[in-house]
């Protein structure tokens, strides 16, 4: 469908920061359509009875955390004239693009290239060096952890009598502390194994609100 | 007080624990962000309900845009928390704060609370008491913001009258500078005049209590001054053996003794750089007011009456400022605001402009309040090409003997004939306004509702199948202060609930029913006629629990008649009483410029069943045109719907030399 149609296909690098941090994926597909209307890059959108712009998030941000490397593609007018600086003057504060390039119109899909994601979490409790340390190598020694599924509102009562569980331990590539009171955590970023860094701080026995999470990078294939 | 930098702190760890944090932490694109200790008076604009409902309130926008114009003075936004974060707040000891810098409330010179509807009246206690400042003037000291308030529920300010410092009547754009520059005057002279010696020598309380709230008393004069100011406290309502009133009275010289609307002779410039919200939210779109005021004179209608007189914008105007609104947000929708689109002068040009302007066929229109008897075919087609959902019109009554009373003249062949040709273009659902309640209404013309409402269905379902589709919204009438029903009665809960009923019996397939909750229209109508002692009723309702009022399922009826019962007054006295022709009404100090002689003689019009045509045709004398006539002759043209006011001869003066 998309090759039906000529355009140029923009890959965007940037932070989210500030109040941006509180908004949720879906959200952030709105508030880049909207962007890009006020830069007057002209979208290219699907073709069918609901129109969609073409628009593409590498991967979904938990709610409440930074990033300084998301990535964005998206579809304009075939050699329509863009421009990063044009851009950046249209987002809300809290969007920082740090690179704008034309990609390849046929490389696959951004979600399928997403292969891991780096993590600095900052905790915000104060917790010593060695405690810090045994929980970490407490994760790192086990076999597996296994973790509560998260399941949709809409899906729930098919499972009403046990609770299906995932293994949480093979989605941890690497974790250690970098400072006092800081982890860096590598996790499998891939559709249907994605590893969660507010699951990892659960396990820790320490709740999300009390760490300041930021992704620090995003590793595509 | 906590400053910013702890509130965010404090956000930080309990944002994620509520739902939609989206809404509390600001950040949106248009948000006007200035240098807080650079400049002289800080505005914190209040919506009192939640953000999704409050951020697209236009009133508050203008408001915002007119005080961020200035250098001097910086304006930023609050709104209420919902029920999960003001739980959290309070037990963080988070005081409500403003989105652009998270100062608490408390910090800014002057709070804004826009109320445009009585529901939000417990909401606005629950702000204040949020916001840590006293809810009453008379507990308030020089360290506490300026609580002032306005919109429509201002045209009887008086059940709010000891929590509001200074009430805006009428149109804010102008007086919110002339506020300002009094509370710049006033802090300049608390400044030169700082004695810190003389407040410590003072050691009796009472003394030290008076000498701190002097300044203040002050200020609320300097504040009485300024034409359409209303200061309550300034005021005393005296009330007649029937509880009635007998009078309401200046305190002081200063205050005048009734205070006249504010209005614009031309509309300022529309806003157009919207805050574009991150999150979704009820209205999403940029707006366009394309006039302000109405010359149609239906007699329920609040709106009709107080904003008066009819003020357009030219069509080259209005385009230009939502191609501007468009780019500078980027919404989808953009939405042409008035009490009735149709009957702006230059709509079916202006349809036809936007088509040429915004080529992109992704922006989508509406206009809302279209009148049946004005919406012409070339407009609909007009509008074919960037439909939104739906197609609404309100006739709002369906038999002629109810329609001449409320003077909305419509006939049910204009009612068909029009709805059959929104089907025909492509419209499968159509919304149709109608009201019940008003208490010359019979159950007849209740079925009447519903057998036009079936009428109307068997046209679309003629013209286009099966498809069609009726959504029929039957609101209940609650009279209004300053119209031709403030003298009416409301009907009981047992009339509303047969009428009520007979609608559900009645309509059935293809045709979705709402209605409005019979306590909601009891609560809404204590509140829009009360007097100054509804203030002890709202208090108490307010610290029994009452808050968000206008929410079907949060609102407490139960908790309200409580809180009437511990006050010893009566709900029906303000609700179910059809008013003495000569009652004085608490609201009559304050003049929306129409004369109560015009609106009485309305009322009795309405009795016989006379219709007064659209004032556009021939100017009743309402009362706006001799008391704003200055103003008309200095705006000859078509900007105003009122008759021209004549030049007068210009007397003999000398000539300067140039």
């Amino acid at each position: 469908m998309s090759e039906a149609i000529p355009a140029t296909r923009l890959r965007i690098k940037f932070a989210k920061q500030g109040a941006l941090r509180y908004i949720g994926h879906l959200d952030l597909h709105h508030i880049w359509q909207r962007s890009i209307r006020r830069a007057a890059l002209p979208l290219v959108y699907s073709q069918g009875f609901h129109p969609q712009p073409k628009i593409q998030l590498a991967s979904a941000l938990a709610l409440g955390f930074s990033s300084q490397a998301e990535v964005l593609d998206i579809w304009i007018e075939k050699d329509a004239a863009w421009d990063l600086k044009k851009l950046q003057k249209a987002v809300p504060e809290g969007i920082i693009i740090s690179d704008m390039q034309e990609v390849e119109l046929r490389s696959p899909a951004l979600q399928t290239m997403v292969k891991s994601a780096e993590y600095e979490v900052t905790l915000l409790d104060e917790i010593s060096d060695s405690l810090l340390d045994e929980k970490l190598a407490t994760l790192m020694d086990a076999e597996s952890i296994l973790r509560p599924k998260r399941i949709k509102k809409k899906k729930r009562k098919r499972f009403t009598t046990v609770p299906p569980t995932y293994d949480l331990r093979p989605l941890i590539l690497e974790m250690k502390r970098i400072a006092p009171q800081q982890i860096f955590m590598h996790l499998t970023a891939q559709e249907g194994a994605t590893g969660r860094p507010d699951e990892v701080l659960n396990e820790m026995g320490i709740s999300v609100e009390a760490a300041r999470v930021e992704r620090k990078a995003l590793n595509l294939k | 007080m906590l400053t910013p930098q702890e509130i965010e702190a404090r956000l930080e760890r309990v944002l994620l624990t509520v739902q939609k944090p989206g809404r509390y932490v600001g950040g949106e694109y248009n948000a006007t962000h200035k240098d807080w200790d650079a400049i002289q008076t800080k505005v914190a604009f209040l919506f009192p309900d939640i953000y999704d409902i409050g951020v697209s309130n236009v009133g508050m926008k203008i408001l915002y845009d007119q005080i961020n114009q200035r250098d001097d003075a910086l304006a930023e936004r609050a709104y209420l928390p919902w029920l999960d974060f003001e739980e959290v707040m309070r037990e963080n000891e988070i005081p409500l704060y403003a989105l652009e810098s998270k100062h608490p409330l408390v910090d800014f010179d002057i709070i804004g609370i826009t109320i445009p509807y009585e529901t939000l009246y417990t909401n606005t206690l629950n702000a204040l008491d949020l916001s840590q400042i006293p809810l009453k003037t008379a507990d308030r000291g020089p360290e506490h913001p300026l609580i002032i308030a306005g919109g429509h529920t201002s045209t009887n300010p008086e059940p709010m009258w000891p929590f509001i410092d200074a009430y805006v009547i009428g149109e804010g754009e102008e007086v919110i500078h002339d506020i300002v520059d009094v509370v710049q005057q006033h802090k300049m002279s608390l400044r030169e005049g700082l004695q810190p010696d003389a407040a410590i020598s003072h050691t009796d309380g009472e003394t030290a209590a008076s000498q701190k709230d002097a300044p203040r008393s002050d200020m609320l004069k300097k504040l009485a001054q300024i034409p359409g100011v209303y200061v309550p406290s300034l005021y005393e309502a005296r009330y007649m053996d029937d509880q009635t009133i007998a009078e309401v009275i200046p305190l002081v010289e200063e205050a005048p003794k009734r205070v006249l609307k504010r209005i614009v002779a031309k509309l300022p410039p529309a806003p157009t750089n919207f805050i574009v919200p991150n999150i979704k939210i009820v209205h999403n779109r940029a707006t366009v007011e394309v006039m302000r005021g109405c010359t149609r004179g239906c007699r329920f209608c609040h709106a009709g009456f107080t904003t008066r007189p009819v003020r357009e914008r030219s069509v080259d105007e209005v385009l230009e400022a939502a191609e501007k609104a468009v780019e500078s947000t980027g919404f989808e929708e953009v939405s042409f605001l008035s009490l009735s689109s149709s009957d702006y002068t230059g709509i079916t040009e202006l349809v036809e402009k936007v088509s040429e302007r915004f080529p992109d066929e992704k922006l989508s229109v509406s206009l809302p309040s279209l009148r049946i008897e004005s919406v012409s075919l070339d407009l609909m087609e007009g509008l074919k090409k960037r439909r939104s959902a739906g197609f609404t019109l309100a006739p709002e009554a369906a038999t002629e003997r109810m329609r001449r009373i409320i003077n909305k003249f419509i006939t049910d062949e204009q009612l068909l004939e029009t709805a059959t040709e929104i089907y025909k273009r492509g419209w499968t659902t159509i919304k149709l306004y109608f009201m019940i309640g008003h208490p010359s209404e019979t159950i007849e013309d209740v079925q009447a509702i519903a057998d036009l409402s079936k009428k109307v269905l068997a046209a679309g379902r003629h013209t286009v199948g099966g498809k069609a589709k009726l959504n029929l919204s039957v609101g209940t009438f609650a009279p209004k202060p300053q119209t031709a029903f403030q003298w009416v009665s409301v009907d009981t809960f047992e009339q509303i609930n047969e009428k009520q009923d007979l609608l559900k019996k009645e309509l059935g397939r293809g045709i979705k029913l709402s209605w409005t909750d019979p306590e909601d229209t009891v609560i809404e109508s204590f509140l829009s006629r009360g007097d100054r002692r509804l203030s002890d009723v709202i208090y108490t309702a307010w610290k029994n629990g009452a808050k968000f009022d206008a929410w079907g399922d949060q609102r407490r009826y139960e908790t309200w008649m409580d809180a009437f019962a511990e006050h010893d007054l009566d709900p029906t006295f303000y609700t179910h009483r059809q008013r003495r022709v000569d009652e004085i009404f608490p609201w009559e100090h304050i003049s929306t410029a129409v004369h109560k002689k015009f609106i009485f003689q309305d009322y009795q019009q309405s009795l016989e069943g006379e219709i007064r045509v659209d004032c556009r045709e021939q100017c009743f004398a309402c009362g706006i045109l001799p008391i704003f006539k200055d103003m008309r002759r200095e705006n000859p043209g078509k900007g105003w719907m009122c008759p021209e006011v004549k030049v007068r001869k210009k007397k003999m003066i000398p000539v300067e030399n140039k």
